[in-house]
């Protein structure tokens, strides 16, 4: 019987949903790893019984575990992750230069093609692989080479939080860093380009057009069009129709083009997600309605998606990872807040039910569809 | 033996209870134990000092005897209460809140 696993990354533990393909009743297990930060847990395409959890804490660090039998038991595995040679500097938010400094492991991204290699985006932004199911970690330092020391930290740190694998090219990556911009690989990892063009950021940056130092917040692909990506950046929402090249924005009619999460559809490519957030001061939604947008045109127009979800009164954030979608024939969409509440649609967005409700802040929601 | 009580999430690391007990060779220093502590539970490597610089992390606390031992060198002498087992070596998250 087919169905679905949620993974839930909050402040305080990792909690796992799980439920058959109605996504009406639901099964919650956790806190796993209680009282850490789970900033980000996933599983292989290959393998859905491992999965990989990063688990970090201000006071012992960044820990990695691993699963083999779909998060019942986990195991430690290796948590080095030492930056290639001498890492240099980056600029700091008063814009001096700063040292590199590793700091936690926020998104992970199991390989499409082999169940034993996995990528780590880290903190400070860097991409890490490991070949051996996450024993060992190695640098793919070639990315921090693309003017790494104009590379700046967010509000949230200066993080690698998005980590894109074209299904159809085993070398091409596609990777985001909040606040140095997008990046891409065409050679596996060695080499790097910016891919920021078009990406307007006047109020962040000195030059509003560079080719670096952009906040972008989180991108998403369809794998069946991988040169097609959209991007939620810190303002504006975009889209790129040749694998970066070149972005224009697909704001269109949102309330606020600010925002975090961005999602595709399951079977429709042009069918997009966002939550849109008040500004960059105000992280909550605008007005005290939490509303999900839908576009079915690939951006532009659209439309709020309300039901089920609170319209008054709501000020909590969706956080960058916190946003993701099923491959069930009604494509499920699921979204986690900083109040702790998951919800669900089993129906592309048209209807909303909370899955839970009072978790410690979300900080990452994977699913896994179960065949 | 050296006793070593650990901080509640490293001993769920860990999977020990609250105090371990080590065989520590040679010299008994803080160097040392944590040596220890790393080669029987090699999943708190990097948990309580930095993996690479060998630096204690920043909300760490050492304390023994009823003393911070935070701030003395890694190579100095522990206390003898600690050296014969005594007193415990305690491995201390800092009050930061949280």
């Amino acid at each position: 019987m087919s169905g679905v696993r949620v993974l839930v990354g909050t402040r305080k533990g990792a909690f796992i949903l799980t439920s058959d393909e109605k996504r009406q009743k639901w099964d919650v297990c956790g806190p796993h790893f209680a009282g850490w930060e789970i900033y980000h847990l996933k599983g292989s395409a290959l393998n859905p019984d491992r999965i990989y959890a990063s688990q970090s804490s201000g006071w012992f660090g960044q820990m990695m575990q691993r699963s083999d039998d779909a998060g019942k038991t986990w195991e430690p595995v290796g948590n080095d992750f030492g930056y290639n040679g001498d890492p240099g500097t980056h600029m700091w938010y008063d814009g001096t230069q700063h040292p590199w400094e590793f700091k936690r492991v926020w998104h992970l991204e199991p390989s499409l093609s082999d169940a034993d290699t996995v990528y780590a985006g880290v903190e400070d932004a860097a991409l890490f692989r490991s070949t051996d199911g996450g024993q060992s970690w190695t640098e793919l330092s070639g990315l921090r080479e693309v003017k790494g020391h104009l590379w700046q930290p967010g509000a949230g740190g200066m993080c690698l939080h998005t980590i894109i694998l074209d299904p159809n090219n085993p070398n091409r990556i596609v990777i985001a860093i909040s606040a140095a911009g997008a990046f891409r690989t065409d050679d596996g990892g060695t080499t790097w380009l910016p891919i920021n063009k078009g990406l307007h950021s006047p109020y962040e940056l000195p030059d509003p057009d560079a080719d670096v130092g952009h906040c972008v917040h989180n991108i998403s692909m369809h794998p069946s069009r991988p040169n097609v990506l959209f991007m939620q950046k810190h303002w504006d929402v975009l889209r790129s129709d040749n694998a970066g090249d070149m972005w224009h924005e697909v704001s269109g009619n949102l309330p606020t083009d600010f925002g975090f999460p961005i999602a595709v559809h399951a079977h429709e490519p042009e069918t997009i997600y966002v939550v849109p957030i008040k500004s960059d001061s105000e992280h909550y939604p605008p007005d005290g309605k939490l509303r999900v947008y839908r576009s079915r045109s690939g951006g532009n127009e659209w439309e709020a998606l309300t039901n089920g979800l609170p319209q008054s009164d709501c000020y909590v954030n969706v956080l960058r990872d916190s946003m993701a979608v099923d491959k069930l024939d009604s494509c499920g969409i699921y979204f986690g807040t900083t109040g702790g509440q998951v919800y669900g649609s089993p129906d592309s967005g048209d209807t909303w039910t909370p899955i839970v409700r009072d978790l410690p802040p979300v900080v990452s929601v994977e699913v896994q569809t179960l065949s | 033996m050296i006793r070593v009580v650990l901080p509640a999430h490293l001993r769920t690391l860990a999977r020990v209870g609250r105090e371990i007990e080590l065989d520590v060779p040679g010299p008994v220093t803080q160097q040392s134990v944590l040596d220890a502590i790393e080669a029987q539970y090699p999943m708190l490597r990097g948990t309580i000092r930095d993996a690479t610089t060998l630096r204690r992390r920043s909300l760490v606390r050492f304390f023994a005897c009823q003393q911070d031992l935070s701030h003395e060198p890694p190579d100095a002498p522990l206390p003898e209460a600690v050296v014969k087992g005594i007193e415990p070596y305690l491995v201390v998250g800092a009050m930061a809140g949280g």
